[in-house]
């Protein structure tokens, strides 16, 4: 009896489910969520998981075209927003029932807006919503049709709405009751999600049938990336979202029909000299800091090229601007990224009397020019592009200190005790309207990096950048807002308060099996159609 | 197994030779970064290899092992005189002292270390030289590696003191610093040794794991904990097993230095 008992325990242990390698049903798509999702509900949404979920489960009004980068109307067939910006209306799509089978009204939408508003519920994404002070209010004006009026102009306010999943007022299922294109039908904490095709999705495809194709999809929690890969690679899962450089290389070594590279994406990497007036420095370290020939001469002698090349193996480009050129619209295309010229950089500390003496760099008044750059410690690719920038620095005979730190103390000295010289971070970028960055190049707000909070313009170009983003902040017209936006990048790329490094490409890694996936900058970067996606057998069988 | 301890002393003279050398030996700058070949797989030129910024794999592990063996060995020693000297006079001296010795290596142990060194890196400048930031990191490991190593001393000790030795030579009248110096210390010796040779790799282990938290070498001086600090990247999907060679080498060299001392240890 219990020789058999060890020979099922064995037999458990051994079959494919158990191990991580389950057999996956048919018409299944598998990919990994690097933590488990915090939030189920669509209001509450803070993390890359809990996001995930709702970008396949959630029903929105609009949805931003991951790859046209228009808005595109989805439970709303039409919208119209007022002049001022502070007032939006919608038409609804007639017929919509959520995966519950509860029919969709204006109802809905006005329960979603006043739950997305109380601030009893501290909804993240109600936050982009909230401009200023007062209540929003919501007008049922037909059987499917809603004003929502807010009280203060709200800029892209159109584009806020791809955030918002309509949840229903009446379904006893609450937030399980979604409009989008699956709904959760299993949550194994800590090991994976099941989602499943919505039986009442409204969306068909040209010859009548019902999207999304694939029948459902299974989200297994994995941190590592290295089983990651392995996984993908031994077919066990459909694909990777996003890939860092090095293991893109090794894919394509390996499986290169798997590898995409879609090209340099939002985010940047940057670094930047404290210019706060009270911080602990010496006053002529804070001389050389404040001075735009020291910051541009820094800028030209740091090698782009060669960062994007090694650091991230050729799967990033120089940064030109606060705006990448991965955002069609808001970049500004006549400016150019600036050169590696290490003769061009003496000349500018030439004109703030800077001397190369014996290989060591001096200023006006004899002190050597040495300065630290602090980093976030365990981030390998900034480690690395320090150490890069440290030899680029010596060239011109400056002597760069290189320190990591943990990621709080380095949050510490950067926003109370600005005890720190240079700061090299990047910047994690989701939105596309630039008026997401008002509360970094307004020079009274927080995030100011350089020189925060200040009460007045410390600088006459601080003071017109904060004049034009007021502008483009107060305007619906897009083509004024592009002008000002437009000179505030030329002003930003004259004076280098922040001199950009890379920004970095979008590396996705696609299974041969799964059809139609066009990755693209924006997340989510692979499944941004996921009505869209085919597995192969489901190709052969629609066919 | 003679021949055993003569092969771990000329492998361990030849390691202490090639640092010492590594001037005349390698053929670039351990900070050199050769662009054009980032992550290189071992060649005449570059004997292990490039890492990932092009730097010559050789080089940094002859200097990294330079640093490492000077410094770690000293922070050990450090960390076992500290013991042997808080450990070894509460043993001795038992009673309340022993009870007090114990009460703060108790509390010493349960100290959050973690969060206190990060609280010690933000009191520390930030404009330090590279050899500046390891002598500060392998300074701060000795001084804080004393108490579980006190904590056995202070235990054999007083066993030493109960012993029929200790007896007999207080009964010929030998005490006080006499008694300490000529019978207590040397039979501590093995247990000290051990102490020693057990820290001086889990400093070297603490020195990259400290890295992680900004605390360890700076760029770009390597050390054997920065260079084991790879092998967080290292990747079963597309293995690179001459990345394994820092770790060969620190597991090679203590087990060396163990046999190599061993005779010596069983005559203290």
């Amino acid at each position: 009896m219990r020789r058999r008992l060890l020979l099922s325990v064995l037999l458990v242990i051994c079959l494919p489910g158990s191990t991580g390698a389950q057999a996956r049903s048919a018409n299944q798509l598998r990919f990994c969520l690097g933590s488990e999702p915090k939030t189920l509900n669509p209001l509450l949404v803070a993390d890359d998981a809990s996001e995930t979920i709702r970008y396949l489960t959630g029903g929105v009004l609009l949805r931003l075209n991951r790859q046209t980068q228009q808005m595109e109307p989805e439970l709303a067939t039409s919208w119209k927003a007022s002049r001022r910006g502070n007032a939006i209306s919608f038409t609804l799509r007639p017929n919509v029932r959520f995966s519950d089978g509860t029919p969709l009204t204006a109802e809905d939408v006005a329960y979603t807006v006043e739950r997305l508003m109380d601030p009893a519920l501290h909804s993240p994404t109600g936050d982009s919503f909230r401009a200023s002070e007062g209540k929003v209010v919501t007008q049922i004006t037909g059987k499917n049709q809603i004003a929502i009026t807010f009280p203060a102009p709200i800029v892209g306010l159109e584009k806020l709405f791809d955030q918002v999943a309509i949840l229903s007022a009446k379904s006893p299922k609450k937030e399980m009751a979604v409009l989008g294109p699956y709904y959760v039908a299993e949550d194994k904490a800590g090991s994976y999600l099941l989602l499943n095709r919505n039986p009442n999705y409204w969306k068909h495809d040209a010859a009548g049938r019902q999207l999304p194709y694939i029948g459902s999809i299974r989200l297994d929690i994995q941190q590592n990336r290295d089983i990651e890969m392995l996984r993908l690679v031994r077919g066990e899962i459909d694909f990777i979202n996003s890939l860092s450089a090095e293991y893109y290389d090794k894919l394509v070594a390996q499986a290169p029909r798997m590898a995409f590279d879609t090209g340099v994406g939002l985010d940047s990497e940057q670094i930047w000299f404290n210019q706060v007036p009270g911080a602990p420095l010496p006053a002529y370290k804070k001389a050389w800091f404040t001075s735009t020939n020291f910051r541009r001469a820094i800028s030209l002698s740091i090698n782009r090229q060669d960062l994007a090349r090694v650091v991230y193996r050729g799967h990033a480009r120089p940064a030109v601007s606060w705006v990448s050129p991965a955002n069609k619209f808001w970049f500004n295309a006549r400016l150019q990224p600036h050169p590696f010229d290490r003769k061009a950089a003496l000349q500018a500390l030439a004109q703030d009397g800077f001397r190369l003496q014996g290989g060591t760099l001096r200023d006006r008044a004899g002190h050597d020019v040495e300065f630290s750059v602090i980093t976030n410690a365990g981030n390998k690719a900034r480690e690395q592009m320090a150490a890069m920038i440290q030899q680029d620095l010596a060239a011109i005979g400056i002597r760069l200190n290189v320190v990591t730190l943990y990621f709080p103390s380095l949050i510490e000295r950067i926003t109370r005790s600005f005890d720190y010289e240079a700061c090299l971070l990047g910047l994690v970028n989701d939105d596309l309207d630039p008026n997401a960055q008002m509360n970094v190049w307004l020079s009274s707000a927080e995030n100011h990096q350089w020189n925060p909070s200040q009460k007045t313009p410390a600088t006459l170009w601080e003071a017109e950048i904060d004049k034009l983003m007021r502008m483009q902040a107060s305007t619906e017209d897009a083509m004024k807002r592009k002008q000002a936006i437009d000179r505030v990048q030329e002003i930003a790329w004259q004076q280098e308060p922040f001199i950009y490094l890379v920004n970095k490409d979008v590396l996705s890694a696609v299974s041969t099996s799964l059809r139609n996936a066009h990755p693209v900058v924006l997340r989510p970067q692979v499944y941004w159609n996921i009505e869209q996606l085919t597995l192969g057998t489901e190709v052969a069988r629609s066919r | 197994m003679k021949w055993v301890r003569v092969a771990a002393i000329v492998f361990l003279v030849a390691v202490a030779a090639a640092c010492l050398l590594a001037d005349f030996v390698v053929p670039a700058s351990y900070a050199q970064q050769f662009r054009d070949l980032p992550d290189a797989a071992p060649s005449s030129q570059h004997l292990l290899g490039t890492d990932d910024l092009g730097r010559d794999r050789f080089s940094r592990l002859l200097y990294g092992t330079r640093v490492s063996l000077l410094l770690a060995p000293a922070a050990a020693l450090l960390s076992s005189l500290l013991a042997a000297l808080i450990g070894g006079a509460a043993g001795f001296v038992g009673g309340w002292l022993e009870s007090c010795v114990m009460a703060a290596t108790d509390l010493f142990l349960s100290l959050p270390w973690l969060f206190l060194l990060i609280t010690v890196r933000a009191f520390l400048p930030l404009n330090v030289s590279p050899v500046a930031s390891v002598v500060i990191t392998f300074a701060l490991l000795g001084c804080l590696g004393w108490a579980a190593a006190a904590r056995v001393i202070c235990a054999d000790a007083r066993t030493l003191c109960g012993s029929d030795v200790i007896l007999l030579a207080r009964a010929s009248g030998c005490g006080g610093f006499r008694l300490l110096w000529r019978h207590i210390v040397p039979n501590l010796k093995p247990v000290l040794y051990a102490q020693f040779w057990i820290s001086v790799p889990v400093f070297i282990l603490t020195e990259a794991n400290l890295g992680i938290l900004g605390l360890g070498v700076a760029e770009p001086l390597p050390s054997w904990g920065s260079l084991l600090r790879e092998l967080e990247s290292f990747s079963a999907f597309s293995a690179q097993p001459w990345q394994f060679v820092p770790l060969l080498l620190l597991v090679v060299t203590i087990s060396c230095f163990h046999l190599a001392l061993r005779k010596q240890e069983f005559w203290a």
